[in-house]
C-alpha cells in the first residue's frame, strides 16, 4: 500500500512538473492527463470509487479535451520554441508556494498528523459504508449541502453563458477576417 | 462443494477459493484468472463478430458474403484477415508524434477491455460488483475520446486530425444524452451497481421507460461510431478519419476496440434495459424461479446478441448523416427531451413508489408514451417548417442560415478553417 | 471495497498485454523496408502543403464547453439518483430546480445560435 502510494504520488508530481516545463503544448496536455490519472488512482487507493470515476470522467474525459481544443484554437502557438519561463515566473512561483503552505497548514489543522490529538478525523469504518448514497442525500437535504448544490448549478449556468458571450463575437470577427 | 457441482454450476472460482484457503496470494491469482478469461474471450469473439457482421449485411443486401475461406460459410475469413494484418510492415509516418501515435492503439483497447470488469454475465459471474458500476463504465468510456485525439494528433495528417476533431465533437456531444438517459434506470433501481439494476427488474426497464432505452440506444450507436453516425471515418470525405495513417495490427487495434465496445454497449443495454441474465418469463409464471449460472449466461448472451443484431441491421439500413444534422439532432432534440424525461420520471416515481409493480409500470409507460408523442410532434412540425422553407426559397434552411448569418456558404467556409487555417486563399 | 479496486488495478496493469501481443507479433513477422515515399503522410498522392497542426474553428470549443457543463451536472445527479429511495419531495424539488437551471443554459445557447454548426 505504502509503496503503491509513493509510486503513484511520484508519477503525479513528476508529470505535474513536466506540464509546466515541457515546450510542446500538446505533450504538456498529455502530462496533465497523466497527473489527473495519478490523482484518480490516489482516490481509488482511498477507496473513494466515486471520486476516482469523477476524476476520470470530468478531468480526463472533459477538461483535458477542452484544454486540447483551446490549444488547437490558439493560432501558431504550436510552433513555439520559446522557453516556458517568462518574466513573471519568480512571482508566480512565490504565490504558488505560499498557497501550498496555506493549504498545508489548513489540512494539518483539521487532520493533525498525530492521531492522539485528532479530533476531526472520523474512524475509518464510518467513512466507507455507501458514501455515494450519503453524498446524494447530503446534496439535497435542507440542513446539509442543498445551498452549495444549487449554487453549483448557478455557477455552471454562469460559466456557460459567459463562455458563449466571449466565444461568439470571435466567430463573426473571424468570418469577416477570412473572407 | 466438490469439483462436480462446481463444474455443473459454473462456479470454478468459488471452488478454487475453497480449495486454496485464504492465503494472501489467493485473491490476486483468482482475479488474474478471471481477467485473463474475460479479456481473451473479448479478443476471440471479435473474430466471430466481424464474420457475423459481414455475413448478415451481405444477406441483407442480397449478396452471399464470405464463402470461400474455411468451408461453405467462410468461417475462417476473419482468421485469414488477421494473418494478413500480421504480415504487414509496421510504418510510422514521417513527422508523427511518436508517443501519441503509438500510445493511442494501446490505450483504446485497454479502455474497451477495462469496461468489462463490471459486467455481470451470470448471477455469480462478475469481475467486480462495484457500487458505482454505471458511473465507472461512463468514466472509462470517456477516456477513449482521448485516444482518438491522440491518434489524430500523432499521425501528422490533416485528414486524421480533421477526423479526430469530428470524432471528439460527436463523442462528447452524444455522451450527454447517454449519461442523462442512464439516470432513469438508476432512479428506478435505486442503485448504480449492475447486479443491483438487474435484480431490480421485475419487469425489464425497456417496458417501463422505453424512451430512455431508445435514447440510450441511439447514443450508444453514436458513441461506438456506427452507422448512421459513422462520419468520423467517412471514406468519401476524410478517407478513414483519425486512423488513416495506421496500418497492420495498429489499425487492427482500432478495429478491435470498436467491435469490443459495440458488444459491450449491447450487453450494457441488455443488462440495464432487458434484465441481463434474468429470465423474466420464467419468473413471472413461477415465483420460486431462480436463474442458475448456466441458464444466466445463456440468457445474457441471447439478449446481447439480439441487441447486437439490431446494430448490424441499422448499419445495413441507414445512410450516413451530415455533421450538422448529427449535432443538431443531439443538442436540439435528444438532450432537451432527455432532460424532460429525467424530470418526469424523477417526479412520477416518487408519487407511485409505494403502489405495486403494475401501477408503477403503467404510470411510467404511459408517461413515456406521452413524452414520445409530444417529442415526435415537435420533430414533425419542425420538418414541415423546413420543407416549407425549402419550397419557398429553393434551398434548405440549414444551408441558407449560415449565409444569412453573414458567412460565406457552408462547405467552403468549413474547408477554409479546417484544412488551411491561416491565410485562406482568396477564392471568391 | 479495496478488493474491488485491487481487481481493477490488476486489470489496468495487465491490460496492455492484450494489444501489445498482436502488435509485437506483427513487428516480428512483417517486413522492415522503410523508404521516404512509403513513410510520407497520406494525402491522395499529392505532397502535403503546410503544417498539419493548424488553428481549428471555435465551434468545437463551444460544443466541448457545453459538454463539460452537462458532464459536471451528471456527476451531481448520479449520487442523487442512486439515493433516490431515501429522498424527500423537497429533495426532488431541489434536483428539479438544478436540472431546470441547466436546461436554461442550453436554451440560452440555443437562442444565441451557439448550437448552429457553421
Amino acid at each position: 500500500m505504502q509503496i503503491l502510494f509513493i509510486i503513484i504520488s511520484a508519477i503525479t508530481l513528476v508529470s505535474a512538473v513536466l506540464v509546466v516545463s515541457v515546450r510542446n503544448l500538446f505533450h504538456a496536455a498529455l502530462y496533465m492527463m497523466l497527473s489527473f490519472l495519478g490523482v484518480a488512482a490516489l482516490y481509488a487507493l482511498l477507496e473513494s470509487g466515486f471520486m476516482a470515476a469523477t476524476q476520470l470522467l470530468v478531468y480526463i474525459g472533459a477538461i483535458s479535451i477542452l484544454v486540447i481544443f483551446a490549444i488547437m484554437m490558439t493560432r501558431r502557438l504550436m510552433q513555439t520554441t520559446e522557453s516556458p519561463f517568462n518574466s513573471q515566473w519568480g512571482m508566480s512561483g512565490f504565490v504558488s508556494a505560499s498557497l501550498f503552505v496555506l493549504i498545508g497548514a489548513i489540512v494539518l489543522q483539521v487532520y493533525p498528523l498525530d492521531p492522539a490529538v485528532a479530533g476531526g478525523a472520523p474512524p475509518a469504518e464510518e467513512l466507507v459504508t455507501n458514501t455515494v448514497n450519503q453524498l446524494g442525500v447530503a446534496f439535497t437535504s435542507a440542513d446539509q449541502l442543498v445551498l452549495p448544490f444549487e449554487l453549483a448549478s448557478v455557477l455552471l449556468l454562469v460559466a456557460l453563458v459567459g463562455s458563449i458571450i466571449i466565444a461568439r463575437p470571435d466567430v463573426e470577427a473571424e468570418v469577416e477576417d477570412e473572407s | 462443494m466438490d469439483l462436480n457441482t462446481a463444474l455443473r454450476e459454473l462456479r470454478l472460482l468459488d471452488y478454487l477459493r475453497l480449495l486454496w484457503g485464504d492465503a494472501p496470494w489467493v485473491e490476486p491469482v483468482l482475479d488474474l484468472i478471471s481477467i485473463i478469461t474475460v479479456s481473451t474471450f473479448c479478443l476471440l469473439i471479435v473474430i466471430f463478430l466481424i464474420w457475423l457482421e459481414r455475413k448478415v449485411i451481405a444477406r441483407m443486401q442480397d449478396r452471399i458474403g464470405p464463402n470461400r475461406v474455411g468451408g461453405k460459410f467462410g468461417l475462417l475469413q476473419t482468421v485469414a484477415d488477421v494473418l494478413k494484418l500480421l504480415t504487414k510492415e509496421a510504418i510510422t509516418p514521417v513527422g508523427a508524434d511518436w508517443v501519441a501515435y503509438n500510445l493511442a492503439p494501446f490505450l483504446i483497447v485497454m479502455t474497451a477491455l477495462l469496461m468489462w470488469a463490471v459486467m455481470p454475465f451470470a448471477p455469480t459471474w462478475i469481475g467486480v460488483d462495484l457500487n458505482i458500476a454505471v458511473f465507472y463504465v461512463l468514466s472509462i468510456s470517456s477516456v477513449s475520446v482521448v485516444c482518438l485525439l491522440l491518434a489524430g494528433w500523432g499521425s501528422n495528417n490533416k485528414y486524421a486530425l480533421l477526423g479526430a476533431f469530428r470524432a471528439v465533437a460527436q463523442l462528447v456531444s452524444y455522451e450527454v444524452p447517454m449519461v442523462l438517459s442512464l439516470i432513469v434506470p438508476i432512479i428506478l433501481a435505486r442503485s448504480m451497481s449492475l447486479i443491483g439494476i438487474s435484480e431490480a427488474q421485475v419487469l425489464p426497464f425497456a417496458l417501463l421507460v422505453p424512451v430512455s432505452a431508445v435514447i440510450f440506444y441511439i447514443s450508444a450507436l453514436a458513441e461506438t461510431g456506427r452507422t448512421p453516425f459513422d462520419l468520423l471515418e467517412a471514406e468519401s470525405e476524410i478517407v478513414a478519419g483519425f486512423h488513416v495513417e495506421y496500418g497492420g495490427m495498429k489499425f487492427g487495434m482500432f478495429f478491435l476496440a470498436e467491435f469490443i465496445s459495440t458488444l459491450f454497449m449491447s450487453s450494457l443495454f441488455a443488462t440495464i434495459y432487458l434484465g441481463g441474465y434474468r429470465f423474466v418469463l420464467g419468473e413471472l409464471f413461477n415465483p420460486n424461479y431462480t436463474t442458475g449460472n448456466l441458464a444466466g449466461i445463456l440468457i445474457f448472451f441471447i439478449k446481447t446478441f439480439l441487441v447486437y443484431f439490431v446494430f448490424i441491421w441499422i448499419r445495413a439500413t441507414f445512410p450516413r448523416i451530415r455533421i450538422d444534422q448529427m449535432l443538431n439532432f443531439n443538442w436540439k432534440f435528444l438532450v432537451p427531451w432527455t432532460l424532460v424525461l429525467v424530470l418526469v420520471v424523477a417526479l412520477l416515481d416518487r408519487l407511485v413508489a409505494d403502489s405495486g409493480w403494475t401501477v408503477r409500470t403503467l404510470a411510467h409507460l404511459s408517461s413515456n408514451i406521452v413524452i414520445a408523442l409530444i417529442a415526435l410532434g415537435f420533430a414533425r412540425r419542425r420538418a414541415a417548417r423546413e420543407k416549407l422553407f425549402e419550397e419557398e426559397f429553393g434551398v434548405a434552411e440549414e444551408i441558407a442560415r449560415p449565409m444569412i448569418l453573414g458567412s460565406d456558404g457552408h462547405d467552403d467556409h468549413e474547408h477554409d478553417h479546417e484544412t488551411h487555417g491561416q491565410p485562406a486563399p482568396a477564392h471568391d | 471495497m479495496l478488493a474491488d479496486w485491487q481487481y481493477i488495478g490488476i486489470f489496468l496493469a495487465i491490460s496492455p498485454i492484450f494489444p501489445a501481443a498482436p502488435v509485437l507479433l506483427q513487428w516480428l513477422l512483417g517486413p522492415k523496408k522503410p523508404n521516404s515515399i512509403k513513410n510520407s503522410a497520406y494525402e491522395c498522392g499529392i505532397e502535403t502543403v503546410g503544417d498539419t497542426w493548424i488553428q481549428f474553428k471555435v465551434q468545437y470549443y463551444i460544443y466541448a464547453l457545453i459538454f463539460v457543463v452537462f458532464d459536471v451536472e451528471a456527476v451531481f445527479l448520479f449520487p442523487i439518483a442512486a439515493a433516490y429511495g431515501q429522498l424527500s419531495l423537497f429533495a426532488i424539488g431541489a434536483t428539479a430546480l438544478f436540472i431546470i437551471l441547466l436546461a436554461d443554459g442550453l436554451a440560452y445557447a440555443w437562442a444565441k445560435g451557439a448550437l448552429e454548426w457553421i
